[in-house]
């Protein structure tokens, strides 16, 4: 028999017992509906971890320091030119490491311990330039209280929770995380901060130095203090990667730069005079990049490291998790598969004279067997995508109360579920794969059915 | 083997058994019976209910196996036959008419004559053109989209010789076409089967226990009892023969309809 008349034959039977076929389609869209919302939501949780690692900057950032800063403990495992004669790290190495394939964009690191006056009282923190780019690529920003810097340097800030809360003079609880953000920031948006500190000012005629690099270069340090206007509180830390070290008020780093505040760890081994950098944060497209990106930094004579990718890690356990919802979801798709066998098996009884009337008129074994298996592939296909539509409301329903429950925990909201195109089409493809296994025993025992004893059926 | 030409054998069954198994008892319902029938023949299978007449002709139709012996439809063999090439033995060599007309009962007349075609693969258009043509000569074209529930005996019965007929076999197969219509309606369907038999040249072989109608109808009467051929007799020769070695009693049948408990017929 050609396709068409299989096809065509089959829906014809289906229709025949209308109810009956659809209550057997149901039990499978059901199978196929727990399968899917399982498996659309762990890998929008997956989906959801890898973003947040991404944003944190941890694994697709590469930081590259001079290895003419002495303090580098990996100076000594690395080969290439001695530390005395590597180049510099100055705006010019910083050009050349932003225009490698796969850089994004390279940006010194500033950060200085200082004073923060609020309502004539001092405050000693870490501050830290952050690139106007973090607007879009930091985590921590996105659900924050206010907005970001207006511009790439205005005099603004941003604060991190525990800084807001140090100036609010409010101690929170150990262990308690139940701060509400939008109180704590509500009096402080828009108000003024106060940062002193020390201006690092270069000699103003630099000339080379003829007895070697790090050897004596001279600057004066002035006293400076500039108006900041508080915009943001966060919530998250934008600053974690760095530990102990993480900065608690953020500025724009172009203003941060233009201020030269002396840093602590800065030296300024420039032979030229130049200003130089502590270190470059390097951040690249793809995480997978960054050990290319690492080594071309290291071949230009520069120390460079990366966190190894943890998100690799997590991928093995969003696949473990994956495979178990998987199983859990197919549970009701093998329960549904029995409702197949089922009906088809009920419908060779009611039919059976029918396969004798085909029989004898000419169907082979092969015609009936599938036509029955027609019959299971149309349950199949029909219970496969009814069952990804009914998935996919049941994820957007699942998503939707846990951002109500998000929003009410004063979290920014999260997409935890994903349907993304080729789960949908293994999902159908699956329930017709399903449907047909299911369909092989009926089939079987259709087509060996023996037509004088069908035809004689009543 | 003989060819398919006008006085070659159509049929021919060479000490052919049917038995089964039913509990402990063997059960002969075809047992050791050969004969030949030539190409254009309209023969009739005469016997009591039982008899074996049912039975001999599933084999003919290669709807069932033979025990032992062998069943050769033009040519060839059916019992060697695998099961795939039974089907299309069955699909493009014979037509069937059954008793209790065996259509489709939710498909149209229109899609119940074009199913055989469906099996033979034949192109959607030409099939539709082919049944309706079939139908025609029926004298069921305005009964194309009716499902068989909704016409009556004799229409479903013409249906389903239409049906028979559409991939133009060589021997038509008939299960007691008359025994669930009354006479009127039994005579037409019987008319038009001689004529299929007399225009076409297709081999007919009858199965009834209407001594009358075989006697109308056929040109060979074979008469079966306990799965044996007892009698083989030639129309022309009857019914001075038949009365004289079996005492078959005569039953105008053609006046009433037949009862579907059979008690007339031959009786051993």
């Amino acid at each position: 028999m050609k396709f068409y008349d299989v096809t065509d034959l089959a829906v014809r039977n289906l229709r025949e017992s209308l109810f009956r076929n659809s209550l057997t389609t149901i039990g499978i869209s059901v199978g196929v509906a727990s399968l899917v919302a399982m498996l659309s939501l762990g890998i929008g949780l997956q989906q959801l971890a890898s973003r947040r690692l991404q944003k944190s900057g941890l694994f697709d950032t590469v930081v590259a320091t001079s290895r003419r800063d002495f303090r580098n403990f990996r100076e000594q495992r690395e080969e290439g030119l001695p530390p005395a004669e590597s180049p510099a790290l100055d705006e010019g190495a910083r050009q050349k490491i932003e225009h490698l394939p796969g850089v994004v964009e390279a940006y010194p690191d500033i950060r200085f311990v200082t004073e923060l006056r609020f309502d004539d009282k001092p405050h000693l923190t870490m501050v830290a330039g952050v690139p106007f780019s973090a607007k879009n690529n930091n985590d921590a920003f996105d659900g924050m209280q206010g907005g970001f810097f207006s511009s790439e340097s205005v005099p603004e800030v941003i604060l991190q929770k525990s800084f807001a809360e140090e100036l609010l003079g409010k101690t929170p609880k150990p262990g308690a995380d139940n701060t509400n953000i939008a109180e704590l920031a509500k009096p402080l948006l828009g108000k003024e901060l106060v940062m002193r500190y020390a201006e690092r000012i270069a000699p103003a005629s630099a000339s080379p130095s003829k007895t070697g690099p790090g050897d004596g270069a001279a600057y004066s340090v002035v006293s400076r203090q500039q108006a900041l206007k508080i915009v943001g509180v966060t919530d998250l830390d934008p600053d974690s990667m760095r530990g102990t070290a993480r900065a608690r008020v953020f500025l724009p780093l172009k203003l941060a730069q233009n201020l030269h505040v002396m840093q602590s760890e800065l030296r300024d081994t420039s032979a030229s005079g130049a200003p130089t950098y502590t270190s470059l944060s390097v951040r690249v497209g793809n995480p997978n990049q960054v050990p290319v990106v690492e080594d071309a930094i290291k071949k230009m004579g520069f120390s460079a490291f990366s966190i190894v990718d943890a998100t690799r890690s997590m991928r093995q356990f969003f696949a473990v998790l994956d495979v178990f919802l998987a199983i859990f979801g197919s549970l009701a798709l093998a329960v549904a598969s029995i409702g197949i066998v089922n009906t088809l098996v009920m419908a060779i009884l009611e039919r059976r004279r029918e396969i004798g009337i085909m029989k004898a008129v000419g169907a082979s074994d092969a015609d009936v067997r599938g036509l029955f298996f027609a019959e299971a592939g149309a349950m199949g296909l029909v219970g496969g995508a009814v069952g990804v539509t009914l998935g996919w409301v049941i994820g957007r329903l699942i998503n939707f109360g846990t951002n109500i429950y998000l929003e009410r925990q004063h979290f920014p909201p999260a997409q935890i579920w994903s349907m993304p195109l080729w789960l949908v089409l293994s999902a159908i493809a699956f329930s017709i794969v399903v449907s047909l296994l299911s369909g092989l025993y009926p089939a079987a025992r259709a087509a060996r059915l023996d037509p004088v004893q069908a035809l004689r059926y009543e | 083997m003989e060819s398919s030409g006008p006085n070659s054998l159509a049929v021919r069954t060479e000490n052919v058994c049917r038995h089964y198994q039913m509990g402990h008892a063997l059960v002969r319902a075809v047992d050791g019976i050969s004969i030949d029938i030539r190409t254009g023949d309209f023969v009739a299978l005469l016997g009591a209910s039982g008899s074996g007449k049912s039975s001999l002709l599933n084999l003919v139709a290669g709807l069932d196996r033979p025990s032992s012996g062998a069943v050769i439809v033009h040519g060839e063999n059916l019992a060697a036959l695998s099961r795939e090439k039974l089907a299309k033995y069955r699909l493009h060599a014979v037509g069937m008419v059954f008793q209790s007309f065996n259509l489709i009962p939710s498909m149209s007349l229109l899609e119940n004559v074009e199913l055989p075609m469906r099996f033979a693969e034949v192109d959607r258009r030409e099939r539709s053109t082919l049944a309706r043509q079939s139908l025609e000569r029926v004298g069921l074209s305005g009964r194309l989209s009716h499902r068989p529930m909704e016409l009556s005996g004799g229409e479903q019965q013409r249906a389903s010789l239409a049906r028979a007929l559409i991939n133009r076999p060589k021997l038509l197969l008939a299960d007691e076409p008359t025994g669930n219509l009354d006479s009127r309606t039994g005579t037409e369907i019987m008319d038009l089967i001689r004529s299929f038999n007399q225009s076409l040249g297709m081999t007919v072989l009858l199965v009834t226990h209407e001594q009358a109608l075989a006697e109308k109808y056929a040109g060979r009467m074979l008469h079966l009892a306990d799965g044996r051929l007892i009698d083989d007799v030639p129309i022309n020769a009857m019914p001075n023969d038949a009365v004289r070695n079996h005492d078959l009693p005569n039953i105008s049948s053609a006046e009433a309809p037949a009862p579907r408990g059979e008690t007339r017929g031959e009786t051993q």
